[in-house]
């Protein structure tokens, strides 16, 4: 039915056997169909055979550079191939440039991406259970109970992927498939630039009822590449930075403390809200610090592997207007 | 009714803006006494973790304060400290607290008199702003 996401699956797959059966690789980290038409889920083939599983579309929310860090078979000697999209390879690089993993021992399947589908919007266009979904790039298939239904991926693609900069892998081994056109992109941050512009009370009344819901399940923290600390600050007791209940501070304490550790580093993959259970968007935390890394200091995380990330690097004219 | 009082806790590093604090205190400057001094070994020290802990149990302000950028007892300690500064402020008004209540400034160990000035503008600017009603812990912390 469709070439392109057709094509892309069958590299991914051959490119896994390749590496596997040449021994280049103790595994490969890809997505295999979830128990859901509209999830995927993190597979790591160990075989040739068990490569056959692994395939990519536009439900492979996760970021799975995640399951790079707190490897403890071999670690540091290990070598492992892994199936990236574009900003996910961002992370790669950002792991990189932080001394988590070596680059020689990556074998990296690039994937350029058209773009994730929401699921909730995937969910309210389909209007029943979705049984599958193909992509072909533009268009998705979804196969219900009562039949397919055609509709433009336009319609449902998640938000980060609306304001991408790199749909591309910025480093990568193969290719699985045709370079995409990168997006031209108006008004990058206006969700960031609309809630700079409220009063004080605005603002809190905004990030109170954002935050409501939370329940501090830590979904978005285990989802994220970023959040690899031995010990996140959230756990630790003494002194305790952040309590422990789901009381407005304790959570909003989280939130910022959790965008500021990943400023300068975050790459907009989503991840952190496809995993929120209760569909918090907090990705519009990490957002303003990704606006104050490029205005501030021209950054754009993962870009470029002998880059230093922002908040490990300066420049004497940094700006310091709110200094006295 | 008295008139509102705030506090006020101020990050100061060892090598310059404490040494700022002695000699205004030794050169009889004055000004008010609504600031809590903590000395941190360098204003790189300062993490965003140490400010919102001072906001959650009840300051009204933190002023943080350190070397002028070049003269860093650990040479480039305040420079990566300014980076960290700008983004969380940033940050943190953009999550509703109001300007003004987080405060940074250079001050070496021979400016007496400009910590005093300081001082006095930061407690004015925080008693300006009235009491603290956002990011305070008001449940009792167990364990």
């Amino acid at each position: 039915m469709n070439s392109r996401a057709q094509l892309i699956n069958q590299t991914i797959k051959q490119i896994s056997k390749k590496i596997l059966e040449q021994g280049r690789v103790d595994g490969v980290i890809g997505f295999r169909q979830g128990s859901c038409g509209y999830m995927t889920e993190p597979y790591m083939a160990k075989t040739s055979e068990a490569a056959d599983a692994l395939i990519f579309d536009c439900n492979c929310r996760m970021n799975l550079v995640t399951y790079l860090t707190h490897r403890t078979d071999r670690a540091g000697t290990d070598k492992v191939g892994i199936v990236v999209k574009g900003c996910d390879s961002r992370n790669l690089v950002t792991h990189i440039i932080e001394n988590k993993i070596k680059r020689d021992q990556l074998y990296i399947i690039g994937v350029p991406c058209t773009g994730l589908a929401d699921k909730n919007a995937l969910i309210a266009a389909a209007g029943t259970n979705i049984l599958s979904i193909e992509d072909d790039g533009k268009t998705l298939f979804i196969t219900t109970e009562t039949g397919t239904k055609k509709i433009p991926k336009a319609d449902v693609l998640q938000s980060n992927c609306r304001t991408c900069i790199r749909k591309n892998p910025v480093i990568y081994d193969e290719l699985a498939g045709p370079l995409v056109a990168e997006l031209e992109i108006k008004a990058r941050f206006s969700d960031v630039d609309k809630i700079e512009a409220m009063a004080a009370v605005e603002k809190q009344a905004l990030f109170d009822g954002l935050l409501s819901e939370c329940i501090r399940c830590y979904a978005c923290r285990n989802a994220c590449p970023l959040c690899y600390c031995p010990t996140c600050f959230v756990d630790e007791s003494r002194p305790q930075w952040v309590g422990k209940t789901c009381e407005a501070v304790d959570v909003a304490t989280y939130h910022i403390l959790r965008a500021f550790h990943d400023a300068g580093r975050c790459t907009d993959c989503g991840a952190c809200e496809a995993a929120c259970p209760l569909d918090i968007k907090m990705r519009i935390f990490t957002r303003k610090t990704i606006k104050d890394c490029v205005e501030n200091y021209g950054w754009e995380a993962g870009m470029d592997e002998k880059l230093r990330p922002a908040l490990d690097h300066f420049r004497l004219n940094d700006p310091q207007a709110f200094i006295r | 009714m008295t008139a509102f009082e705030p506090k006020i806790i101020t990050f100061l590093c060892n090598w310059c803006s404490y040494g700022a604090a002695d000699l205004a205190g030794v050169s009889r400057f004055q000004y008010p006494t609504n600031m809590r001094i903590i000395r941190v070994p360098c204003s790189g020290r300062i993490s965003p973790k140490m400010i919102l802990h001072a906001i959650r149990n009840g300051a009204d302000g933190v002023w943080v304060s350190g070397c002028h950028p070049g003269d860093c007892h650990y040479l480039e300690g305040n420079y990566y400290a300014r980076r960290k500064f700008a983004l969380l402020k940033q940050l943190l008004e953009y999550t509703g607290l109001e300007p003004g209540r987080l405060q940074f400034s250079w001050i070496s160990s021979a400016e007496g008199v400009k910590f005093a000035d300081v001082a006095c503008r930061v407690i004015d600017e925080i008693k300006q702003l009235g009491p603290a009603t956002h990011l305070i812990k008001t449940l009792v912390e167990v364990a």
